[in-house]
This record gives C-alpha cells, sequence and structure tokens, in this order.
C-alpha cells in the first residue's frame, strides 16, 4: 500500500488522514462541491472532488468514488464510519477494481449487516442474544405467537435498520397486532426491505461495545467502552472502561466478542454491541459494526493502541502485532461529542461559519475535529463537529479533567452541544455512574424543559 | 378574507411530503388546521416538522418539494376565514 483513498468527510477523514501519514502512506482525500475548503481536503496530498452536496450524489456514490481511486493512483480505500462504511457493494466494487478495502471482507459486512443473521452467527458462536424471534417474522399471528414466548414488552426491529431507526415497542398483543403492519410498511420505505424481527424490549439496559482488532485469523479484543448517555438513540457522550461491569463479567463480556468476532474470521477493527443489564449482570449481543467508530479514541487512550493505523497494517495482509495478554488498561477516558446543536433549543441544527475557534490543550486531552478557524459547517450532513477525549488515571480525575477541558473550549458563530456536556459534568448521577440508556432524556426534560 | 404566510423556521432542504413516495402532507386547495404538519425541513440530517400557525384553505406552496429553505421564508399561503 504506498496510497490510501480516504471515502469520508470531516472529523474522521481527519484522524484516517493522521494515521496514514504516520505510516508513510500517501492519502487522497474526495470531496463534495460543499466540502472544497474542508480540512481534510486541506491535509490531503491529492484532491478528488467527486460530486454535489447532496451525500446520495458524493460520498455514496461508490462509482464516482472508485473512480477517483483509479484516477488518482490510489491502491487502497478507507470507508471511515457512516456513509459506505458498512455496505458490501462498496466493498466488493473497490476489490473487484483490484484495490484493498480497509475493513472486513464483503461477505462479513453482508452476513453482519443482516440483524437477524447476525443474531444466528452469535447464538451459533455461543454469544447470548436477547431473547427474539428465531429469524424474520412475516405474519402477525407468528409474531403473536413469538412473542408470547420471549415475553413482552417486545421491540419489533427493521431487518434492515441501524442507529436505533426502524424500532418500535408494544407491550401487549394488542399493540403488536396495530404496529406489525406500520411497522413493516416503515422498513419497506425507509430500508427497502420489509423484513421484521421480535426482540424482547430490556427497560433498564446499558449499552456496552466491546472493540475487537481482527487480522483474518487472529482477534484480540481492546476491552470495553460504556455508551448509555443517549439522546433520541444517539450517542453523545461515551467512557472507557465500563463504570458498570465487575472484572469477572468484563472478562466474559470481552470473551464473547472474540468468539464471536473469530467465527467469521474477522479483518479489521469492529465493534460488537451489547446491551447490560446491571440488576442480573447479564449481557446480550445485538449488534456488530464492522468499522471503525465514532468513539473509538477512548478506547486507544486506555490501551495505547492505535485502531486506525492497525486497521490499515491488516488490510496490508499484515498479522496481528499483539497478543490478548499484551493487551492493558490503564485509567479512565471520557469522549464528549461537540455537535453543531443548541441544547437550550430542543437541539436544534446550528450550520453556519465558525468566527473563532479555542482548542483545549494540556496533560490528558484530545481534540478530534475538522474546525479551523473561519470554517463553514454545512447544512448537508450530520452535526459532530469534533471529540473532546481526556483520559486520567481514574474516573473523578477524568471527570475533572472533562470539566476543565470544556472550560476552555470555545466555539463562536455557531451553537455547540459544549454547555450540555459542561451541565453533565456537575451530575451527582453521572458521577456515581447511576444510569441507563433512557436517563439522559430524562434528564433533559427536567433541566431543559421544552 | 385575510391570507397568512407560513414562515420557515429554520435553514435546510424542504420536503412536502413524509417519504419520496408518499403523498404530500396536504396540497393546494386543502383546508388546514393550526398544528396540522405542512412539510419537513431537513437539516444537518435531522428532520424538523414544519406546523401551520393558523388555520384556514391552502392557497399555494411558495417553495418547491425539495427546495432549499431559509429560516424566515415564506413556505404556504393560507386563506383564514
Amino acid at each position: 500500500m504506498k496510497r490510501l483513498l480516504v471515502a469520508n468527510r470531516g472529523e474522521i477523514a481527519v484522524r484516517i488522514i493522521r494515521a496514514a501519514r504516520e505510516l508513510g502512506l500517501e492519502t487522497v482525500a474526495v470531496h463534495s462541491e460543499a466540502d472544497r475548503d474542508s480540512l481534510p481536503v486541506r491535509m490531503a496530498d491529492v484532491v478528488v472532488p467527486i460530486g454535489p452536496a447532496p451525500a446520495a450524489k458524493s460520498y455514496l456514490n461508490i462509482d464516482a468514488i472508485v473512480r477517483a481511486a483509479q484516477d488518482s493512483g490510489a491502491d487502497a480505500v478507507h470507508p471511515g464510519y457512516g456513509f459506505l462504511s458498512e455496505n458490501a457493494k462498496f466493498a466488493d466494487a473497490v476489490e473487484h477494481a483490484g484495490l484493498i478495502f480497509v475493513g472486513p471482507t464483503a461477505e462479513v459486512i453482508r452476513l453482519m449487516g443482516n440483524k437477524s443473521v447476525a443474531r444466528d452467527t452469535a447464538a451459533k458462536a455461543g454469544v447470548p442474544t436477547v431473547p427474539g424471534s428465531d429469524g424474520v417474522i412475516d405474519t402477525v399471528d407468528g409474531a403473536l405467537t413469538t412473542a408470547a414466548r420471549i415475553g413482552y414488552p417486545v421491540m419489533i426491529k427493521a431487518s434492515a435498520g441501524g442507529g436505533g431507526r426502524g424500532i418500535r415497542v408494544a407491550s401487549d398483543g394488542d399493540e403488536l397486532r396495530k404496529q406489525m403492519s406500520v411497522a413493516q410498511t416503515e422498513a419497506q420505505s425507509a430500508f427497502g426491505d420489509k423484513s421484521i424481527y421480535l426482540e424482547r424490549f430490556i427497560r433498564r439496559a446499558r449499552h456496552v461495545e466491546v472493540q475487537v482488532l481482527g487480522d483474518g485469523s487472529d482477534v484480540i479484543h481492546c476491552f470495553e467502552r460504556e455508551c448509555s448517555l443517549q439522546r433520541r438513540r444517539q450517542k453523545i457522550l461515551e467512557e472507557a472502561p465500563s463504570p458498570a461491569l465487575s472484572p469477572t463479567t468484563r472478562e466474559r463480556l470481552c470473551e464473547s466478542a472474540v468468539r464471536l468476532a473469530k467465527s467469521v474470521s474477522y479483518r479489521g477493527a469492529g465493534t460488537l454491541e451489547y446491551l447490560y443489564d446491571d440488576d442480573s449482570t447479564e449481557f446480550f449481543f445485538i449488534e456488530m459494526n464492522t468499522r471503525i467508530q465514532v468513539e473509538h479514541p477512548i478506547t486507544e487512550m486506555i490501551t495505547g493502541i492505535d485502531l486506525v493505523r492497525e486497521m490499515i497494517r491488516v488490510a496490508q495482509g499484515e498479522r496481528l502485532r499483539y497478543q490478548q495478554s499484551e493487551i492493558a488498561m490503564r485509567g479512565v477516558a471520557i469522549e464528549c461529542r461537540i455537535n453543531a446543536e443548541d441544547p437550550a433549543k430542543n437541539f436544534m441544527p446550528s450550520p453556519g461559519r465558525v468566527s473563532e475557534i479555542d482548542l483545549p490543550g494540556g496533560p490528558g486531552v484530545r481534540v478530534d475535529t475538522m474546525l479551523y478557524p473561519g470554517y463553514t459547517v454545512p447544512p448537508y450532513y450530520d452535526s459532530l463537529l469534533g471529540k473532546l477525549i481526556v483520559h486520567a488515571e481514574d474516573r473523578p480525575a477524568a471527570i475533572g479533567r472533562m470539566r476543565r477541558a470544556l472550560q476552555e473550549l470555545r466555539v463562536a458563530g455557531v451553537s455547540t452541544t459544549r454547555s450540555l456536556h459542561l451541565e453533565l459534568m456537575d451530575e451527582p448521577r453521572f458521577h456515581t455512574a447511576q444510569f441507563d440508556t433512557n436517563f439522559l432524556e430524562g434528564w433533559l426534560a427536567t433541566r431543559h424543559p421544552s | 378574507m385575510a391570507q397568512h404566510q407560513v414562515l420557515c423556521p429554520l435553514p435546510g432542504t424542504f420536503y412536502r411530503k413524509p417519504a419520496p413516495d408518499a403523498e404530500p402532507f396536504v396540497k393546494e386547495g386543502d383546508t388546514v388546521k393550526a398544528g396540522d404538519i405542512i412539510g419537513l425541513v431537513e437539516v444537518m440530517k435531522q428532520f424538523s416538522e414544519v406546523q401551520a400557525d393558523a388555520s384556514g384553505k391552502v392557497v399555494r406552496f411558495m417553495v418547491d418539494n425539495e427546495g432549499t429553505v431559509e429560516p424566515g421564508q415564506p413556505l404556504v399561503m393560507i386563506e383564514t376565514a
């Protein structure tokens, strides 16, 4: 590998360019018309425009990206997260063009991308899953029989859904009967696939996920991340390790993730998402993300491993450079997502020109962002401006460090979620880690009544 | 007959339909009540519903489906009783 094309934008494109440079690779940035003046475009060695602003015509345009790779002499493509990162057709197209796809094989993306197939794969590897239907449910009668077996309340989920989209909850048979056809129609129009399946709905659950790294035969884990603080099923703040797990549970959880990833000969960086029930200390596999995640830096901070660099190395055919016994975690890392949204106005998006910016620094602070003074945040893409990450010897020290870093952060010109994170740093239930995936929305409703 | 303009609350892309292959929320000639959804604005991948802030008959849309909109821009003209 000599020249890597980054098929993404924003902060993750910057992150990938950095990793590639450190490996001595040249970088190619592709960009839409709206991202002509973006930071990754400024940083990359070669720049290729791929289309108009809407993502469907640029960052989701497989032909345009593969052509850009060929025309620019790239020999590998890194998909980042979102966009085409979990699109098996894209992985196929990259490989058919004779290029390296930095990620798992198209076959594995396909396998894990279908939720019901992924569940079956987990069950075969002996990994616990949320009690649910055996595969896809077609009829109302089938749904009612299955729901009676797994117990209410149940979630109706779109097989092709993701990121919390395409999910409905039914607390009894009547509701299930009503929701079923709506769920199928929604799934058809949102994902082009009306397949749905059922799962027990766990009312008070944590979202805990395990980072794995594989080279196609060996797989290791890099411990877990706690991502329970979510709004509208979008993560807002993540930390590593999870404050809820005992060492024994952690070991069982991480071993299960390795078992599942090994069973599909996983290559690259991947994340297995679980629900964790504090009361019973049970964990249930929900899905696997076959790509790098937004919140990967907290894992890098506690393990010292550069995940993006390692995924590029294994994509070149190298074996993993670490044994599991060499992976240790030290201290606690927290990440706050800084979004261009106004917490005081029900998180209304706030695109526009960033007139000034002061980034925090000092011990244990990392900022992954695409912002620079004068940058105009376009309205066409997601609202993530960057991530503020801190690392310290324990959780209280990490919280103190995050508060200090947030105080140093200043972004003028657009509204950001900084103020929300500052308030969270003073919230007793955050300090004691007494939260589940419903906590943040309830807390917001009392702090910011709309 | 008074005429009322529903103004766009935020910048983005305006949609008259809940999904590309769906029927529009309201058509010209329809009667709407205050609070009825007349369209969606997409900005930064988030969809916000735009509600009619007056009751009456929809005279005409002043923005095309998938048109770019700015805050304060008139979206639809309503003839109030």
